[in-house]
This record gives structure tokens, sequence and C-alpha cells, in this order.
């Protein structure tokens, strides 16, 4: 009856079993409401959504069940970076130009061309609003302070912001021997551990038993404690490069707390935002690159995902695909992200970025949406929050 | 039987279809919201409103699901049989009964709350699976079935510290108590308090909900915060006056103790209110 709901729930990734699918038609068979909309709606919702992070996953899918609204579809996006392309041309160079680069052929000629203009015409597009999105301001020309630009033949980032850049640059390798400083951000990561020893009481704790027994004048006073179960694995992501270059001190100091903390630590670098693949060494980050996709078949769900990352780009590199600076990425991140979050559950975002600015930033408002608001700052505050919503 | 609110309790619609859904199908109704919203107070009111018993099982870190069942009072036994007590050859004797016993064998359909969920060991929900599902359960010692006379009505609350396993969740319906909105909120306190003045309880409102709005607060006053403040704020007899005043003196509301349970959230007031007295200097 409902089937269309049901399916259509399932494919937004809400956990709709048939048993509840079913409660749901016995609830409309007793007539539990009198058949409004609205409170078909509630009914629905409370048989179906057990999680109130899905409330809104649900509101996408029943209004687009039931009033035909438009569901967004991540594929119809696919053409945008073209259109970027046209428009770019359109903007900068006139129509014989134009036609005079499609006799060259190549994007990159045109690439080429659009840099000699705008190396002579750097103010020119300033507060153009033509482009796709509301920044109010035109999307190319370097050394300008543009969120959503393209940069060109720029060395360093300087408002980091630049949908594409072209120029490669080098990274420093995280360094983990930070060991100073580190101390109370163990202490934060030492609640992950705690976990370890929760659970039902089982094994005998015989120190603690010959002890109590003495007091006791003899009598045996057996104590238990929780069996340890030494599970506790962890994926670590860490953003490397460009805006997070203030910031990686404070990942180091992490970074070394947590490999001494776990015995199952697994670590890998992404920049910016995680794409189709990811890296382990950043010295040789172009050479050894390992698929997303193998990450995510290699290590299992009970694996705790812990992503370090100021999520502070242009919203596109969130959003599209292409939005990438640094390769064309066929996907666009915010997809790659939903299947780290569907493949490993638990999962939370540090941010280094102080929790104050958060509203501040478009992409870091993305992300945390994404990531159903378990990010959180990379303080020590932050980290207890972060571990508590790990181990829960 | 249908719930619709009581007169000590505003129930939005959501929640009545939720409340109606689960009585009528008899099947648990998991209840979350922020902490002072009424998650409690809803199984009071429903089995007040409905006529029905309460059963409230408190749940602490340390319970275990057997405990809601019964328990083997092995202890007594051993020392009955040390004394020599006939008690001590009917095994039933030494069996406690636990409060889902209680509520399977009560006369008629009682209301069943199980408090606070999520404090529980990660394992307990999935110990209850069966319990819930089919009201039933085996007793070892005396080798008997117990199973529900009249399906109990039951109520679980959540405060969400830890995730709840998901065929526990397939097998009740769920309800989010948002926090209310400024209608609603005004609907509950005249509930409480229904000859308070007009225009204190709407100074009192918005001052509420403004500290509610200040970013960076650890613990936001709930609902039931509000409605202490409100009685002190009537005992103390503080005019609406004062409250609309808004001197960078007041900036932190008469009282504060009522809404702000947190030093951190106190300290934050008073340096905004610091702020706000030196730009109101200049």
């Amino acid at each position: 009856m409902f089937s269309e709901l049901f399916y259509e729930l399932r494919k937004a990734q809400v956990p709709v079993s048939l048993k509840e699918y079913l409660a749901l038609l016995e609830a409309m068979e007793a007539h539990v409401t009198d058949m409004s909309v609205e409170e078909f709606y509630y009914l629905s919702r409370a048989a179906l959504v057990k999680d109130e992070r899905n409330f809104d996953k649900y509101d996408v899918v029943f209004g687009h069940v039931f009033k035909g609204l438009e569901a967004l579809e991540d594929d119809e996006t696919a053409e945008i970076p073209e259109e970027w392309l046209r428009k770019l041309a359109e903007l900068t160079l006139t129509e014989e130009e134009m036609a005079e680069i499609e006799a060259m052929g190549g994007f990159d000629k045109l690439m080429e061309e659009l840099r000699k203009r705008l190396e002579e015409q750097q103010k020119r597009h300033q507060g153009g609003n033509k482009w796709i999105g509301t920044a109010g301001r035109s999307p190319f020309g370097a050394y300008g302070y543009n969120p959503e630009g393209v940069r060109i033949g720029q060395d360093g980032s300087r408002h980091r912001r630049a949908v594409k850049v072209w120029d490669r640059r080098e990274y420093k390798n995280l360094d983990d021997s930070v060991e100073l400083g580190t101390r109370n951000i163990k202490v934060a990561l030492r609640r992950l551990r705690r976990f370890a020893r929760e659970g039902a009481a089982l094994e005998l704790d015989l120190p603690d038993t010959v002890r109590s027994t003495a007091n006791n004048g003899g009598y045996l006073d057996l104590k238990l404690i929780p069996e340890r179960h030494n599970t506790i694995k962890v994926l670590l992501f860490l953003d490397i490069g460009g805006s997070m270059d203030d910031h990686t001190r404070t990942c180091e100091e992490l970074f070394s707390a947590t490999r001494t903390e776990f015995k199952h630590l697994e670590y890998f670098y992404f920049h910016n935002f995680v794409y189709e693949y990811v890296w382990r060494d950043n010295r040789r980050r172009h050479q050894e690159r390992i698929p997303t996709w193998e990450v995510m078949h290699t290590y299992a769900s009970d694996y705790k995902l812990i992503l370090v990352g100021d999520a502070t780009m242009s919203p596109y590199e969130i959003a599209y695909p292409g939005g990438s600076v640094e390769h064309w990425n066929e996907e666009p991140g915010q997809v790659w992200l939903d299947r780290l979050l569907t493949t490993y559950p638990s999962a939370i975002w540090l941010n280094p970025v102080n929790e104050r600015h958060w509203t501040y930033t478009q992409s870091l408002q993305m992300t945390q949406q994404l990531m159903g608001d378990r990010m959180f700052p990379l303080t020590l505050d932050g980290l207890d929050r972060g571990m508590r919503e790990l181990s829960r | 039987m249908k719930f619709e609110g009581t007169d000590s309790y505003v129930a939005t619609e959501d929640l009545m279809v939720a409340v109606n859904a689960a009585i009528t199908l008899q099947r648990p109704l998991l209840v979350k919201g922020e902490p002072g919203t009424g998650k409690t107070m809803l199984a009071i009111e429903v089995a007040e409103a409905i006529g029905a018993p309460l059963i409230e099982w408190h749940i602490k870190s340390t319970t275990k699901a057997q405990q809601g069942l019964y328990e083997y009072d092995a202890v007594s036994r051993l020392r009955d049989s040390q004394l020599g007590d006939e008690r001590v050859h009917d095994i039933s004797n030494y069996i406690v009964q636990g409060k889902l016993w209680e509520a399977f064998e009560s006369d008629e359909r009682p209301v069943l709350l199980i408090d606070e969920i999520d404090k529980a060991d990660i394992e307990f929900p999935n110990d209850l699976l069966l319990e819930l599902d089919r009201m039933e359960f085996f007793v070892y010692e005396t080798k008997q079935t117990i199973k529900t006379v009249h399906r109990p009505i039951v109520f679980i609350t959540s405060n969400n510290e830890k995730e709840l396993p998901d065929a526990f969740l397939r097998r009740c319906f769920f309800h989010y108590i948002r926090f209310p909105e400024r209608e609603t909120m005004q609907q509950i306190v005249d509930v409480h308090y229904p000859d308070l003045k007009r225009n204190l309880i709407s100074e009192a409102l918005n001052i509420f909900f403004e500290i509610r709005d200040v970013p960076g607060m650890k613990k936001k006053p709930s609902t039931s915060e509000l409605l202490d403040w409100i009685k002190l704020l009537v005992a103390e007899d503080v005019s609406p006056e004062v409250l609309r005043s808004r001197d960078m003196k007041t900036l932190i509301p008469p009282l504060h103790g009522a809404l702000l349970k947190n030093e951190q959230d106190v300290h934050l007031f008073e340096r905004l209110a610091f702020m706000a007295r030196r730009e109101g200097g200049s």
C-alpha cells in the first residue's frame, strides 16, 4: 500500500524493516488515525523512523512520495562543470576567440588562454553575478577574494578558498613524534579505551578476590570484573595541506596521542575532503594512492571512523563532481563521505576550528549536516563529547 | 480509549498519534527528547488519563534485564537452610518478582514505564526483546511460564546516551519530543499556573527563549526548569516590570539559579552582561 514510501526510505538510507512496515499497515487497519495526511505523517514517522537524526531524511522522502516534490538527484549535477567552462569562456572570450580555441581544441589550450586573459585583466570579473551560486562575485581570477573561484597560476593559498588549484603543492608529512603537550588529549582518548572494560561482570578478578577475602575474615568473597574485549579499532582520516596548514600542529599532537592509545589504528590522509582515493604517505601521495573503496572493503564496519579536518573549503568541493582542487573527481565529495558513513556507522569529525566560528563557513555547515551533527571541536571538551559519541 | 492530553499535560498532535498507535497496537512506545521535556511525565499522565495502574521501573547503570523479571534470592535460602526453616523446601519462596512480572500479572491493563533505558548496560534492551514482544517469560527455578493477562502499555524513555539496538527499535513505536514552540509553551505554563498574571508569563517566556538562543550554552534550560523558575518568580513576587526593564544590571535574569544549571553558563552570562554594560556605557 505504501510500498513506495517504504522503498524510498530505504533508498534514502533510513533503516526501515519489513516488521516496521507491517506495523504501520496494522495501525492503518486499526484506524489509529482518521486518515488525514498530517496524522498519517505522524503515524508513519512513529512506526518507521526510530532515530531523530533520520527525521529530516524522512521529511524529504515523505514530501517526495506524497507531493511529487523533486528529490535531489546527485546524478544531474554531473553536467555542471562543463557549464562552468562554457560560461567561463563566454565571459572572458569573444566569439571569434571561442571559435579559435575550438579549432585549437582541448581543455588545456582553453585554460592556457584563460590564464593569459586573466593575467592581463585581473579585476575584470569581480562583482559579476552570472555565475552558478549566489556569492555575487566573479568565480575566477587569482589574487582576489572569491569564495568560489577558479584559481589559476598562483603559488600559495591566499584566502584558502578555491574550486580548482592547478598548482601542485608539496605537503609535509605528519610527524608523530610530538609527545609534549599531548597528555590532555590522551586523557580524552582514553575514554575510548574505557569502553573496552564496559559490559557485564564476567571474569574473576583474582587479586581483588584475595584482598577482599582477607578483609572478610577468611570467608570467600568473589570479585568479578567486566570481560575485556580488546576490539577498539580506529580508522583515522587526516586532512593535510591547504587550509589545514595552520592546524597541522594540533593534528600532529592528536596523531601521536592516538598511535599509542589503540592497538588497531589505520590512518589515511586526504586533502580538504574525501574522494575516491586516500593515501598513507604524504610525500608519496601522487604515487601511492589507495582507492577509498578498497579501504571500505578491507576494514570491517566495526572500525570507528575519525575524520580530522577543518572542513573549510569551497562548497563545490563537497557538492559537485569535479569540485576537488587537485583532480577531476567523478563523484562529489558528499557521496564519498556518505559511503564512508554508511560503512562505518560509528564516526565523528574532529575540527580544529573554534566552534564559535563554525556558523560562518558554508562548507563547514554542509559537512556538519552530512555528519549528522557529529562534528566536534578539537578541544578537550570536544574530544570528550566525540569519544562519548563513538562509544555509544 | 484515546489519549488526548490531560488537565496537567499538554500533548501535541504528533505525540497523541504516537501514543494512540502504541496503545491500539499494544507495542512499546520509545520516547526520546531533551531532558526536562516531560518524557517520564507522559507515562504517568497517560496512566491517569485512561485510569490504569502505573508500574514504574527506573533503570540504573547496574540494572540487569533479569531484575525486571525475577530474582532468585539464594542467600536467604542458604540462611534458612542453616536455621532449619521449613520454607527452604519450596524454591518459589525465594523467587522475588520484578517489575515486568508485576505488570504481566496485573488484574487490569497497566501502564509500564521503563525509565531511562539508555542508562543500563548496552545488552540490556537486547535481553528484553522476547519479553516485550511476546509479553511472557520462563522462570527456570520453578519451571513455570509467566504469561501476560492484559498486555501492558509500555513506555520507554531514553536520554540518548547510548544507541539502542536495531532489533529493539523495530519492535517499538518511536516519538521524539521536540522542544515546545512558544504557543505550546504558553499552554503548558497556563496548565500549571492558571491564575498567573498574563504579562508576567509572557515576559518570563521572552527571557526564557532568549536564554535558549544564546549560542554556546552547555545545558539549555528546558520546560521543567521554566516551570520551576516561574514558581520562584511568583513566590518572590517579582513584578513583570522588573523582567521587562532589560536594565544592563538585570541582563542576568533574577533567580537565574533555576534556569542555569552550569557554572560555565552562568559565567557566560556574566561575561555577556559585562560586555553589554560596557557597550551601554560608551
